[in-house]
């Protein structure tokens, strides 16, 4: 489904600043495939999503979704490929709009925006069923504007969004950071269920260690620019948190200090 | 100042001009509220667009193209100047601000050529047919009426479109646009078009109803427009509250310039120097834009937390 292949990204090219963030960065994803990402700051986990959206132009190296070559594509058009949460809950929404607004923006993603209604009556009646199954009675808010939510509210409003349109790929970007620990939780189970009830393809960056083994049938360790750990499967399903712990020391020469990594 | 010499009379004879003149700039102010309130981009074009509109407006009627077709004219060539901000923007990295003083710049000089090398031109209500004329009041306020009402309807039908959600998501978040496949750059040059197609379509307007296009007659245009939208939401805010619909933004938008021109119409009346009319509408505008900011701000003081902290 998604063939990354050696993308290379070097910040601030021939300044003083210049920072190597993706050293020849390759993965490949099979249909269904959902990966979870964890590695210290500064790892190349973020960069290596911002690569796949087309947030800038990679260096060198290929993508590719779904057999579709989008490496020389703007970040627009890749997002008919792509469903995205961003860890700042501010970012995947329109605050001035309504959430039925929000939603019937999500669902004309990669569709050409032209002349006719923006939201449909058909469309408020699907997406009032939609919010429902979230349980967070925004189902009778669809006039709302989305800056009246909460961060958790919006966050399960961007899932929605994102797989509104099913993706061929979804990438989320610690996606449940910026909320408070029950939040996240909810936030986690909605992700698990609206991944598994589409089938969907998922890239999911973390800093908590047991929702990267929890999650997913596949994890990925990153370090300076490079995944330096690529596990699946039933395999996958044992590891332990000192596992990984011991894995990150070993290539990090067990220099742990003032990391955000969660052990717990 | 001789307040006996001021008679009421004369303020209210000139009242349905100073209307119609309002109508008029209201239609510019919907042109402004596009850009500075939908996409949050300072236009500087529409300084020069609009004196754009009325040249291009009144050459036309006196080289005896009809004047509807001519304001149609008008139209369209403010929306190419209204890209022309929209690619230096968009395509060269040029900040907004610069990039419409740049087009407001380059806009004087063919706004001259339009006019064949001369500051202002005349058209003859005597002469050729005009849509609105100050000689012909009654007509003039009917006629801007059904233009401002026209545009208004449409501009609500227009961003309650697909295109018309996409602007307003581009200028609401543009992060959040692209991630939904929005093509940022494209729907901002489309509303640059669209704002100053409104905004030269409105200076034709004004050319005809002052009888001549000038050079100059732009000049200062956008805080013009700045202060019909501010005094149109002030007014819309505090009669209608949150029960305002983007309709009734719009409607008062327009108001707002009329507003304007009355509270022209009463400074010209207290034979306050006309000189002094843009310094007045700066300081509106500032005194506007001030407010909001100053009031979240007063709630939300580091002098009242020290205050109670003190205690
Ligand atoms: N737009 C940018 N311009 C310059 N440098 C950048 C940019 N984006 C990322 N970097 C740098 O690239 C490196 C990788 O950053 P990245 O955001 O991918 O880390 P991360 O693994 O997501 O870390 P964190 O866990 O802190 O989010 C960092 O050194 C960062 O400073
Ligand atoms: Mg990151």
């Amino acid at each position: 489904m998604l063939e990354i292949t050696n993308i290379q990204k070097t910040f601030n090219k021939g300044t003083i600043n210049e920072k190597p963030a993706l050293c020849g960065v390759s993965l490949h994803l099979k249909p269904g495939d959902f990966v979870t990402i964890i590695g210290g700051n500064g790892a190349g986990k973020s960069t290596t999503l911002n690569a796949i959206a087309g947030v800038w132009p990679v260096d060198d190296g290929s993508i590719i979704i779904d057999g579709e070559n989008i490496t020389g594509y703007p970040e627009y058009k890749r997002a008919q490929f792509l469903g995205r949460v961003f860890q700042d809950p501010m970012t995947g929404t329109a605050a001035t709009m309504e959430i039925g607004e929000n939603l019937a923006l999500a669902a004309r993603r990669g569709q050409s925006r032209g002349l006719r209604w923006g939201i449909t009556r058909a469309e408020k009646e699907q997406y009032h069923e939609m919010l429902k199954v979230l349980d967070l009675g925004l189902e009778d808010r669809m006039s709302s504007k989305v800056g009246l939510l909460s961060g958790g509210q919006r966050q399960a409003l961007t899932l929605l969004m994102a797989s509104l349109k099913k993706p061929k790929l979804l990438l989320l970007d610690e996606h449940t950071a910026a909320l408070d620990p029950k939040t996240a939780a909810k936030v986690l189970d909605l992700t698990n269920s609206i991944v598994n009830k589409n089938k969907l393809t998922a890239m999911m960056v973390t800093h908590n260690m047991k929702d990267a083994i929890r999650m997913g049938n596949r994890l990925v360790m990153m370090h300076e620019g490079q995944i330096i750990y690529d596990i699946e499967g039933e395999e996958k399903s044992k590891l332990h948190v000192s596992d990984l712990l011991a894995k990150f020391e070993e290539v990090s020469g067990g220099k742990f200090a003032n990391d955000r990594m969660m052990l717990a | 100042m001789n307040l006996i010499a001021l008679n009421p009379m004369t303020l209210f004879s000139a009242l349905p001009g100073n209307i119609a003149q309002g109508i008029i700039w209201g239609i510019m102010a919907v042109g402004v509220y596009m850009t500075f309130r939908l996409l949050h981009f300072s236009d500087l074009t529409v300084d020069g667009s609009f004196a754009t509109g009325g040249a291009v407006a009144v050459m036309l009627i006196i080289n005896d193209v009809p004047s509807p077709v001519a304001l149609l004219a008008a139209f369209g060539v403010g929306l190419l100047a209204g890209m022309v901000t929209g690619i230096l923007h968009t395509a060269f990295g040029i900040p907004d601000i610069l990039a419409g003083i740049l087009s407001q710049i380059a806009l004087y000089s063919v706004n001259l050529r339009i006019m064949f090398g001369k500051a202002n031109q005349a058209v003859s209500v005597d002469k050729y047919y005009l849509l609105v004329s100050l000689r012909n009041i009654p007509k003039s306020l009917i006629t801007g009426g059904i233009f401002a009402l026209a545009i208004i309807i449409v501009l609500y039908w227009f961003f309650g479109t697909e295109k018309g959600s996409a602007i307003r998501a581009t200028g609401c978040n543009p992060s959040m646009s692209m991630a939904q496949g929005i093509n940022i750059n494209s729907t901002k040059v489309l509303t640059l078009a669209l704002s100053n197609g409104l905004v030269a379509l409105s200076g034709g307007l004004l050319a005809q109803y002052q009888g001549f296009s000038d050079v100059n007659m732009g000049r200062g245009s956008i805080v013009i427009g700045l202060a019909a939208v501010i005094i149109g939401e002030v007014l819309g805010e505090a009669l209608f509250g949150k029960r305002l619909n983007f309709f009734g933004r719009l409607l008062f938008v327009v108001i707002g310039g009329i507003i304007y021109y009355i509270v022209v119409g009463v400074v010209l009346w207290l034979k306050m120097p006309s000189n002094d009319l843009k310094l007045f509408t700066a300081i509106i505008v500032a005194v506007f834009l001030a407010v909001p900011y100053l009031r979240a701000k007063s709630q939300n003081s580091y002098a009242k937390a020290a205050k109670k902290g003190a205690k």
